[in-house]
């Protein structure tokens, strides 16, 4: 049997002298790909998100629905992913362009809802870095709040899109766009997995420490027994389910070609579901640290002021910027301390879940044009930068950010993971296939209860997420915003991500587009046996 | 903390660690091919 990857035989181009058959960028082994799997979905979210899911569905309570809907939803649509990556071997509109022409279309829409996130989520990452310095001074004075949207954001009083610049967070984005497109450059082993083996072993330290200054402050008790203690009867509520279910699948970040693009950089003989297990527990370890390090430090705040912790609880940019800078304000000499390790550690996660979104856009539109990495890196992650630093360090970049991030998590997200999860489960019918690929090298045996999570209970949840979201906010609105502002930036970005999806799958792929010439798993494999038939006769 | 409170933060402590370390150990018995 000859090499594929070095006969130099033409492949895909109708005739025509192509590029030679080449294999695709891979994880050094199992431990690269794992950190930096483990550093995407360990986020932002895990931090400020789920200790208020948990503490306001149910308390301890809500530790039941959560397991259950990691088990029956989060890992199954991580194993999806993963074998769709992993089998097709592409980003995913060159992935699910191999398994389907016609899911091209659903690949970009996945690649594009990543591009949106990563353009806002950049500019928390900026936030975060200016935050920790003010943790050692306390800047913010007596009035975080004030602090945040006054003197910081200069947050505009009208609710639209304009360009004054905020030179305080304006720099620090710039530092930080060429910061991360500068390890992107450099590839998957080299850039990707060197800053992830730098990031979370470093989160992980800063974190754990932060867990254990938090539970040393007066009134930590106070907190975990509000996180902890059960009100069973939440179980019977079927909007605690929701969010439990909705917890693990944003959290996970599956569905939208994340773990897609990083499990087609796995080896061809890869154990996809041990991976999996090890990741979706990673993600769920890093959450329950976060609710005790968030809980006892919310319970030393509702001591310290003399308020019931209902009263100081909160979830996202509240809680990172107004609520933990009042903390540290409270804390004393331990409080600049909790706050650098606080900031840090989102500054970390962040670093490595921006990494993740970036490279699915990257990888996407360097598979799709047949240019190499280091151009594709500078081109489309130089584009996405300055989309960036133009719309969110301005006073009303606040505004759009909330926006923009309800609608392409809610819509987006939750659409295009059900519109893949139904096509590949029931119009394609691929799962028998995938289920296969899964079992091929895997530790863990997946089964017909694999499939019937992925193509009935996957599909039931997010359909009732969906709904729900949509009939909410298009009869309610979305909070205070202007319905115009919500129509343009919420609905109206919503539907162009889906048109340039569209458009983007009807553009032919060029003859030196990685989809003509990068090896399919099934010639990887061949490579691969090909080079221990030859190792083995050699010895 | 009240002893309900205190039983379910174990119990999540344990199905979740457990469950990490569990699949870890499962994961690394599994030597990876190259």
């Amino acid at each position: 049997m000859s090499d594929p990857a070095q006969s130099g035989a033409t492949v895909a181009g109708g005739g025509r002298a192509t590029r030679k058959p080449q294999r695709r960028e891979s994880f050094a082994g199992r431990g690269a790909f794992l950190i930096a799997a483990i550093g995407s979905a360990v986020g932002l979210g895990n931090i400020w998100r789920f200790p208020y899911v948990a503490y306001s569905n149910g308390g301890g309570a809500f530790i039941v629905p959560y397991l259950v809907a990691l088990l029956t939803a989060g890992i199954p649509l991580l194993f999806l992913d993963y074998a769709v990556g992993h089998k097709f071997r592409g980003s995913p509109p060159m992935a699910l362009r191999r398994l389907h022409k016609r899911m091209e279309a659903i690949g970009w829409w996945q690649t594009l809802i990543c591009w949106v996130i990563v353009i806002y989520y950049a500019v928390i990452i900026a936030w975060a870095i200016r935050y920790v310095g003010f943790s050692v001074t306390k800047t913010w004075g007596h009035d975080p709040e004030g602090f945040l949207t006054g003197s910081f954001l200069h947050v505009a009083s009208n609710v639209d899109v304009e360009f004054h610049f905020v030179s305080g967070v304006f720099w620090p984005l710039l530092l930080l766009w060429l910061f991360v497109l500068a390890i992107m450059a450099t590839g998957v082993e080299k850039g990707i997995t060197r800053a992830s083996w730098i990031f979370m072993p470093l989160l992980a330290v800063m974190f754990i420490t932060l867990v254990i200054v938090a539970l040393t402050l007066d009134g930590a008790s106070v907190g975990l027994n509000a996180l902890f203690t059960p009100s069973w009867g939440a179980l019977g509520n079927y909007q605690v389910w929701m969010a439990a279910y909705g917890q693990i699948f944003f959290s996970l970040s599956v569905g939208f070609g994340i773990m897609v693009t990083y499990a087609s950089y796995l080896k061809p003989k890869s154990d996809l579901t041990g991976s999996g297990l090890v990741v979706g527990f990673a993600n769920s370890s890093f959450e329950i640290l976060a609710g005790l390090g968030v809980f006892a430090a919310l319970g030393f705040m509702a001591t310290a002021s003399g308020k019931p912790v209902s009263e100081v609880a909160g979830s996202g940019i509240g809680l990172a910027f107004i609520a933990f800078p009042q903390i540290i304000s409270q804390a004393g000499a331990v409080g600049p301390v909790l706050g650098v390790l606080f900031f840090v550690s989102l500054v970390f996660a962040g670093i490595t879940s921006m990494i993740s979104l970036l490279e699915v856009v990257i990888a996407a539109f360097r598979e799709k044009t047949g240019i190499s990495r280091k151009a594709a890196t500078w081109i489309i992650g130089g584009v996405t930068a300055i989309a960036s630093i133009v719309l969110f360090p301005t006073t009303t970049g606040l505004n759009l950010l909330d926006v923009t991030d309800h609608f392409i998590n809610n819509i987006g997200i939750v659409g295009v993971a059900l519109l893949a999860c139904l096509v590949i489960s029931w119009a394609l019918r691929k799962l028998p296939v995938l289920r296969d690929h899964l079992n091929e090298y895997s530790s863990f045996q997946v089964n017909k209860v694999w499939m019937a999570l992925v193509s009935v209970v996957a599909p039931l949840v997010l359909l009732s997420l969906w709904i729900t979201e949509i009939i909410t906010v298009a009869s309610k609105g979305y909070g205070e915003m202007p319905r115009n502002f919500v129509g343009i930036f919420g609905w109206g970005m919503s539907i162009l991500v889906v048109v340039l999806a569209i458009v983007l799958s009807l553009i032919p792929w060029p003859h030196r587009s990685a989809i003509h010439h990068e090896l399919t798993h099934e010639e990887e494999l061949a490579c691969e046996n090909f080079q221990e038939t030859e190792e083995g006769a050699l010895s | 903390m009240s002893t309900s409170a205190i039983i379910m933060m174990i119990i999540a402590m344990v199905t979740v660690w457990g469950g990490l370390a569990a699949s870890a150990i499962s994961l690394f018995r599994h030597p990876e091919q190259d």
